[in-house]
């Protein structure tokens, strides 16, 4: 916040470091970052729940984003997501009742010349198939 | 900074380049990258170095070389010589580093001479693929900045606005808007602080231009920014770019800080009175922010939420001051149109859209990557001779123009690509997305994915596109489960013409474009689904049709 100067305009900066140090949004965090930008606690919430990159809740173990672009979509991304669903008992933007397993879609990875994609804990793959992140998510849950 | 210190870069980096006897340039755009172009990278180096030719060979790292289907990609140069090498793996290091000044290794090889390269005409990315995204002194190298000293040193801001009104210029974030006459708007407009906003808030899925730009040449972008600051008389300025492209953003905090080392932003910028600073805005994962009054909003902190126009930014935007908005494309054209000139650039492309124009080609094609070409070649050119269909598969549509475009079919195929030509077909330039699409693919489907990304990407301001959209939406899941009447269809056409005339911004107002091209071309198909209960190419799961998705 001091890199900003306090500016009540730095809010969306503001809540992506928060993002970045606890990996999600607490509502401490929250009502902290209004008070100290001078800004009401319901324009916080009204911008953190406003853009889909901000989240409130915590993330699992392991993050899988599947691109949902139209380059993705046209090459197969439903069938992904479904496996992956299948594999790790998930929904689509939620995470697995153990904790391991986070599935988030995305609108579009820019990778769309290897379509389709998917993020594996960071590290982007392409070209994959449902055999493929089958065994991903298998390695994950350690099976 | 003034222009001999810059003029002494150029020497230098001269001087280092004809030393060298070979350049091996690995391709770490987002597309190689994610086909592990960073290990290819290290093991070449590390074989240059035991081949004992560390001085005269160098490994460097290069934006993108277009063709990501083939990824990784790497050009290797020497003297006058350029081979292109495709699917490289770690493995094949050995070989491309022993290939060096003898016969190119020809299983590897990749012809420049294919269509994909031969029919494109590079102005913005004529320096992807040959210079490194993160020293700015190669930027300089091929000419980088010449443009900026000219617009300072020789040039009024008015001339500087003749020249982009001249070349003929139009927004390439999808609208088309004449460049020329925003600028002079801004430049007219009253106010004590100004503002430039570059757009790079590409949210179209399926589109990849801006970031690659931003990851490949990120300097070309600023030096726009610069000149067309200098242009309207802003003194600050904003790039705003979606926060899911982190390599973009991590090249583009390295380009804006050697710039400002190097005194090309700043206070007194090439010893002139001018001064400019700019800084980087992330976006947080909303496609309506594109929208450059949702976008003004995103920059001051609030929810990105379109506002009616008038008033244009042109006259009140940022902090209700005058604001300058382009795209990023738009701003990388201007350093080659202040250096040939706008009567130069006017000679490219057709009558009312000049120049050339990016586009992501994606989809069902075998040559998937970024191109640029001329404005005025036809559609049939870039899909059957750029991208090529994959034998065995027929083509069926393409869709240009993301969410608020359209999917133009084949008998439509021979019109040449410009503003108003997509626009007669029912579907947009757009910001320059082109996804193929062949017989595997359900064209009600897909215009229902579209729907989809507009319903959960609206913003919820107004009432035609938060509620009209959702019913859109549910008509058409009705259509592909099978349970829709024709009155449903001719409700969903009714809705679509609403939604189109009374929605606030650009969302709404497009966003019935995916099912009206789509009705127009197939229509068909919708009355497969409604009176045949049957998806044609086997997509949609309806009960009772044997058919069951891929």
């Amino acid at each position: 916040m001091r890199r900003h100067g306090y500016q009540p305009n730095a809010l969306i900066e503001t809540l992506h470091s928060v993002q970045e140090c606890f990996g999600y949004l607490e509502k401490t965090s929250l009502r902290y970052v209004a008070l100290t930008l001078r800004v009401p606690l319901s324009r916080v919430y009204g911008v953190a729940t406003f853009y889909h990159f901000f989240a409130l809740k915590p993330t699992g173990k392991h993050v899988c984003v599947v691109c949902m672009g139209t380059a993705c979509y046209i090459r197969g991304a439903q069938g992904l997501l479904a496996e992956i669903g299948q594999s790790a008992h998930v929904k689509p933007g939620e995470t697995s009742v153990d904790g391991q397993v986070s599935l988030i879609t995305a609108r579009c990875l820019g990778s769309c010349g290897l379509a389709p994609n998917a993020v594996f804990d960071g590290e982007v793959a392409g070209r994959l198939t449902r055999s493929d992140v089958h065994q991903r998510v298998k390695g994950w849950l350690g099976q | 900074m003034n222009s001999e210190e810059l003029d002494k870069i150029v020497e230098e980096e001269k001087r280092s380049r004809q030393s060298l006897e070979h350049e091996i340039c690995v391709c770490v755009a987002a597309g190689c990258l994610s086909a592990h172009s960073e290990d290819v990278k290290a093991v070449l180096e590390k074989e240059v170095k035991q081949h004992g030719l560390g001085h005269q060979c160098k490994v460097k790292g290069v934006g993108c070389l277009g063709l990501c289907a083939s990824g990784p990609l790497i050009a290797v140069e020497g003297g006058e010589k350029r081979t292109l090498y495709c699917n490289v793996t770690a493995q094949d290091a050995p070989e491309i580093v022993g290939a060096l000044g003898k016969e190119p290794v020809k299983r590897l090889q990749l012809p420049e001479s294919i269509p994909f390269f031969s029919r494109q005409r590079k102005l913005v990315l004529e320096n992807c693929g040959r210079i490194d995204p993160e020293r700015i002194e190669e930027y300089i190298g091929v000419g980088g900045y010449s443009a900026l000293q000219k617009s300072l040193n020789e040039m009024r801001p008015t001339e500087v606005i003749e020249q982009i009104t001249r070349s003929g210029l139009r927004g390439r974030g999808g609208a088309g808007y004449p460049t020329g006459l925003k600028w002079s708007t801004v430049s007219k407009a009253v106010g004590s602080r100004k503002f430039v906003v570059c757009n790079a808030d590409e949210g179209d899925p399926g589109a990849f231009m801006d970031r690659t730009i931003l990851a490949s040449d990120p300097q070309k972008v600023i030096e726009g920014m610069i000149i067309a600051a200098y242009a309207v008389g802003a003194s600050e300025g904003f790039i705003y770019v979606r926060a899911e492209y982190p390599l973009a953003i991590k090249r583009l905090k390295t380009a804006i800080h050697q710039a400002e080392r190097l005194g090309l932003l700043g206070k007194n910028i090439l010893g002139t009175t001018f001064s400019l600073s700019i800084e980087l805005r992330l976006g947080a994962g909303a496609f309506v922010c594109g929208e450059e009054t949702a976008l003004i909003a995103s920059i001051e902190g609030k929810r990105g939420t379109p506002r009616p126009r008038p008033p244009y930014p042109a006259e009140s935007g940022l902090w209700k001051s005058p604001t300058l908005i382009n795209n990023v494309e738009t701003f990388a054209h201007v350093p080659k149109i202040i250096l040939e000139g706008g009567d130069w650039y006017a000679r490219l492309g057709t009558a009312k859209s000049k120049g050339t124009k990016m586009f992501a080609l994606a989809g069902r094609v075998k040559n998937t990557g970024l191109i640029e070409v001329p404005m005025g070649i036809n559609l049939r050119e870039i899909i059957y001779e750029i991208g090529g269909i994959p034998e065995g598969h027929r083509f069926k549509a393409v869709q240009t123009g993301g969410p608020s475009g359209g999917c133009i079919p084949e008998q439509h195929l021979n019109t040449p690509v410009d503003y108003e030509s997509l626009t007669k077909l029912g579907s947009i330039m757009g910001s320059g997305g082109m996804v193929v699409m062949d017989e595997t693919s359900c064209i009600v489907d897909v215009a229902k994915f579209f729907i989809e990304f507009c319903m959960s990407e609206s913003c919820g301001k107004c009432i035609p596109c938060r509620v009209g959209v959702t019913q859109m939406h549910d008509l058409l899941c009705k259509i592909t489960d099978g349970a829709a009447t024709m009155d449903d269809l001719a409700l969903l056409e009714e809705l679509c013409d609403v939604v189109r005339n009374t929605s606030l911004c650009g969302l709404g107002q497009t966003a019935p474009n995916p099912i009206l091209s789509t009705l127009q071309y197939f229509r068909d198909e919708y009355i497969a689904h409604i009176e045949k209960k049957a998806c044609p190419a086997g997509i949609c799961k309806i009960s009772g049709s044997e058919k069951e998705s891929a």
